[in-house]
């Protein structure tokens, strides 16, 4: 905050002082903020993951909260749900000085909490996981969670099976559950911690009807996203954090007044300050995408084949039925799909992770059907996996060893069996600069980062060390905005420049529009068509990706 | 002749199994809970000589095989308590303290055994049978199954509660939940703490009674080191009943009739050397890990300690 603090922040304060008598009218709730922060601030090793932080969220209002990853968005929610204590600061829920020292007292303040990180349980039933907590008797009283639920489904619009475990949804509906789960105790507060990263436009529409009627009904939804677009939908108020810190804050009277592109850049501005003049036409906030024309005079070399690759279907997946792709040299082919279409299934064969039951796999000619993963990734091949928590990083390892965790035992990390701290802690420091992860140090472990610096982490590792193709599974969720762009521009100049094949998978089609050359959907577990990119194609992906019409 | 000879066998088989499965059932019952709730209590059979130990002397004092009973279940609770405090509460690794308990216990009990009663090993009056009316009538199983002591029955009822505990009440599912996702549990506002610590002490508590039972109904003595991997045998009895009682009540008699079936053979007369008798049981874990341990379901979050915001 040296020469790039915004004008505004005084606009902020005040505005924060007087909220109490102009908001009120809004709705016939409670009189002043729903929950206020005043100069919360936490601190971890290395850290100050808030600073002094001054917020308050009221009745009826969705507030959205944006920052780039690791500015403390998810420390601060942390706090209002009980999970972490701030080391100083207050916090007040109606006016009133509360101490969260639990999540079981958020709860009882009427504090629901969707976390960034799902916090279902996979082996629960829907019923299960929405009564988790919630009993007061010693029996489950299965019979009033069924028509709870049903009250929330019909209310909120939607239909859920209560009786399939919750590893069987669709990510989308997962996150349903998850917004039930945290209304389901009568919240009078909604925190919602990056909840669209990996939805799909239409999950997001749904999510965003559902955050519409739930301030209609006059509750305080607390909305963090990386996506300017749902901010400006959505947002009643909008406000800024940056290395911790409130940095921008605008009212409803500023949201409401200004034009789209007027707040656009207020906030671009905030969030990434000086650096932030090169964001203003971003892909990412234009209106209405569209594809950009195919690239031409690409050489003719496959790298990749895949040659009618079938995979068996586990529980809850599609699976994959005889795909035939091929990935040229320096080419990206986007694949397109609505989440739980087979991406997965598809992305892990490729990688090793999974066997085939039929077909074949080609890296540049040869068969790597009976390849494992290890010599997959020797030849050259990667995988960017979308479970960045799960398979991509080891929490209790430092950010350090995670970089170069694929390359344990061989040169230079390693030598003669032995461990070269030197060298590795010199790689990582580069990649840690090259990819602008924000941690305390290379020592650092790793599961103390922030969910888009995770992300980081398992790029960084993956697309060092010479990589010949790259399997990306939505290589972006969870990053802000200006990584993502940082990240898009990397996957384009590998393959320009050094030739690195990448199969884009994404649920995100603007995505795939701006980065691929061809686009092949994904519908089922089939290939449903594949078509050249250019201008204008996005409808026909679209009805491709519904299962509509086949071939091109 | 040859009917009489099986009924004779069925019957020591049944019995047999029904003795000898006893112990293995109050302790897995204790590890189902234990493990269901991400506990891996690894001490399990030191939990067992506490309450073998503690069992027979309160009931060589007292005369009373219920009082004996209960003070081993009391002493399995009581030695459980280091499991919440250094595990639970702690965090510490689950593995290190229970083999640190397992052979603190295995000590302690022999130790005091020969302070106490030097080489001698004073007997208890067997607990008297309870007959079952109509039942106990059945020819072969009557007398064998339903002429127990009191306190078989109360294992069976256990394991009716335990079914029903795990499958519909709240306690239930917050027990499931702190061991497949704990930071669920947390966020839902439940505390892990307290779930994990009820279920680390209600594990001890049922292998103390196991030990007790070995002791007082079973043997009615009291030898150092009597439970020979009765506790490890109910560990894996836990584990392969993915948490339902009913298969861990098959399981534990399963193992129990394998080692009865020596005795019942000798009834028949076919002798087996002793060291077959003892191996029997361990072959029998052998051959069923081989065939079933695919289906073992272990809780995601078994063994991991907890602790709020640590990530
Ligand atoms: N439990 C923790 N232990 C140590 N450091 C932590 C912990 N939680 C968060 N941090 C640190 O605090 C900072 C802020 O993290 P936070 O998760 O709040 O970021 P964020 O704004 O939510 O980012 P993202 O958009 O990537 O999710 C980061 O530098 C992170 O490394
Ligand atoms: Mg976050």
């Amino acid at each position: 905050m040296t020469n790039g603090t915004p004008t505004h922040i005084e606009t902020m304060t005040s505005d924060l002082l007087q909220a109490d008598g102009v908001r009120a009218g809004a709705t016939a709730g409670p009189i002043g903020p729903a929950v206020e922060v005043r100069e919360v601030s936490k601190a971890f090793p290395g850290v100050v993951a808030n600073d002094r932080v001054s917020l308050a969220f009221h009745h009826g209002e969705v507030h959205c909260v944006l920052g780039e990853n690791g500015a403390g968005k998810s420390t601060l929610m942390n706090i209002l749900s009980g999970m972490y204590k701030p080391d100083s600061g207050a916090v007040m829920v109606e006016g009133r000085e509360v101490t969260i020292d639990s999540p079981r007292r958020a709860i009882e303040l009427g504090i629901g909490t969707v976390y960034q990180h799902p916090t279902l349980i996979p082996v629960f039933t829907v019923l299960e996981n929405l009564m988790l907590g919630e009993g007061v008797g010693v029996r489950l009283d299965v019979e009033g969670g069924l028509r709870a639920l049903d009250r929330f489904a019909k209310t909120l619009g939607l239909e859920v099976d209560p009786h399939a475990p919750a590893s069987r949804l669709a990510l989308g509906q997962q996150q349903q559950i998850e917004i039930i789960k945290a209304l389901w105790s009568g919240s009078k507060v909604l925190i919602l911690d990056e909840p669209t990263s990996m939805l799909t436009p239409q999950g997001i529409e749904e999510l965003e009807k559902v955050i519409s009627q739930l301030r209609d009904e006059g509750l305080a939804v607390i909305f963090i996203t990386h996506k300017l677009h749902e901010a400006l939908d959505l947002g009643d108020t909008v406000s800024i954090l940056r290395g911790g810190r409130v940095v921008g804050s605008w009212g409803p009277d500023v949201v409401k007044t200004k034009s789209r592109s007027e707040m656009q850049a207020l906030i671009v501005g905030a969030m990434f300050g000086e650096g932030a003049g090169s964001l203003e036409d971003v892909a990412e906030v234009r209106d209405g995408v569209t594809g950009r024309a195919r690239r031409r005079g690409l050489p003719n070399e496959p790298v990749l084949e895949l040659v009618k690759v079938s995979v068996e279907a586990l529980r809850g997946e599609v699976g994959v039925h005889e795909v035939d792709l091929t990935l040229r040299r320096g080419e990206i082919l986007g694949v397109a799909g609505v989440d739980g279409n087979g991406q997965r299934e598809l992305a892990e064969v490729i990688a090793g992770q999974r066997s085939m039951v039929g077909g074949d796999i080609r890296l540049c000619g040869e068969s790597i059907a009976r390849a494992g993963v290890g010599r997959r990734q020797s030849l050259g091949l990667r995988y960017v996996t979308d479970d960045r928590i799960g398979e991509g990083t080891v929490g209790t390892l430092s950010v350090g060893l995670n970089l170069v965790l694929k390359r344990i035992g061989e040169e230079p990390f390693w030598r003669g069996g032995r461990i070269r701290e030197e060298a590795i802690d010199q790689a990582a420091c580069d990649l840690v600069e090259g990819f602008d992860i924000r941690t305390p140090g290379t020592e650092t472990r790793c599961g103390t980062l922030s969910g888009g610096n995770l992300q980081k982490v398992v790029l960084a590792r993956e697309l060092s060390f010479d990589p010949k193709v790259v399997v990306y599974n939505k290589p972006t969720y969870g990053l802000d905005l200006k990584t993502t762009l940082a990240v898009r521009d990397r996957i384009r100049d590998l393959a320009e420049s050094a030739g690195v094949a990448a199969l884009l998978i994404s649920t995100d089609l603007e995505e795939i529009l701006d980065l691929s050359d061809r686009i092949a959907v994904l519908f089922r577990g089939r290939i449903t068509g594949i078509v050249d990119n250019a201008p204008g194609v996005e409808r026909h992906v679209g009805e491709l990706m519904l299962g509509g019409d086949r071939g091109d | 002749m040859s009917d009489m000879l099986t009924a004779a066998f069925l019957s020591a088989l049944i019995s047999g199994g029904i003795l000898a499965g006893m112990p293995l059932l109050f302790a897995s019952l204790g590890e189902t809970i234990s493990e269901r709730g991400g506990v891996l209590n690894i001490g399990l059979e030191g939990m067992m000589l506490m309450g073998g130990y503690t069992g027979f002397v309160v009931t060589l004092y007292s005369q009373s095989h219920w009082l004996g009973l209960l003070a081993g279940a009391g002493a399995g609770l009581i030695t459980a308590l280091l499991m919440v405090v250094f595990c639970v509460r702690l965090g510490l690794d689950q593995i290190v303290v229970g083999i640190a308990i397992l052979i603190a216990a295995g000590g302690f009990t022999s130790v005091l055994q020969r302070a106490q009663f030097g080489t001698t090993y004073p007997r208890l009056d067997a607990m008297s049978a309870v007959e079952i009316p109509l039942f106990a009538k059945i020819p072969v199983i009557g007398p064998s199954l339903f002429a127990q002591p009191a306190i078989v029955y109360v294992g069976f009822a256990l394991v009716a509660v335990l079914h029903w505990v795990l499958r519909s009440t709240n306690m239930g599912l917050n027990l499931r939940a702190a061991g497949e996702k704990p930071e669920a549990l947390d966020a839902a506002g439940v505390s892990v703490t307290a779930v994990r610590s009820i279920a680390a002490l209600s594990a001890g508590a049922f292998a103390g009674l196991g030990g007790a039972y070995m002791s007082i109904v079973g043997a009615g003595i009291f030898v150092p080191f009597m439970t020979h991997g009765a506790g490890f045998i109910g560990i894996v009895i836990a584990m392969l009943g993915r948490g339902r009682a009913l298969w861990v009540v098959i399981g534990s008699l399963l193992f129990g009739m394998s080692v009865s079936l020596t005795t019942a053979l000798q009834l028949v007369g076919i002798t087996v050397p002793i060291d077959v008798v003892n191996m029997l049981p361990f072959v029998a874990v052998l051959v069923v890990l081989v065939i079933f341990a695919r289906q073992a379901y272990l809780p995601a979050a078994l063994g991991l300690p907890y602790k709020r915001g640590i990530r």
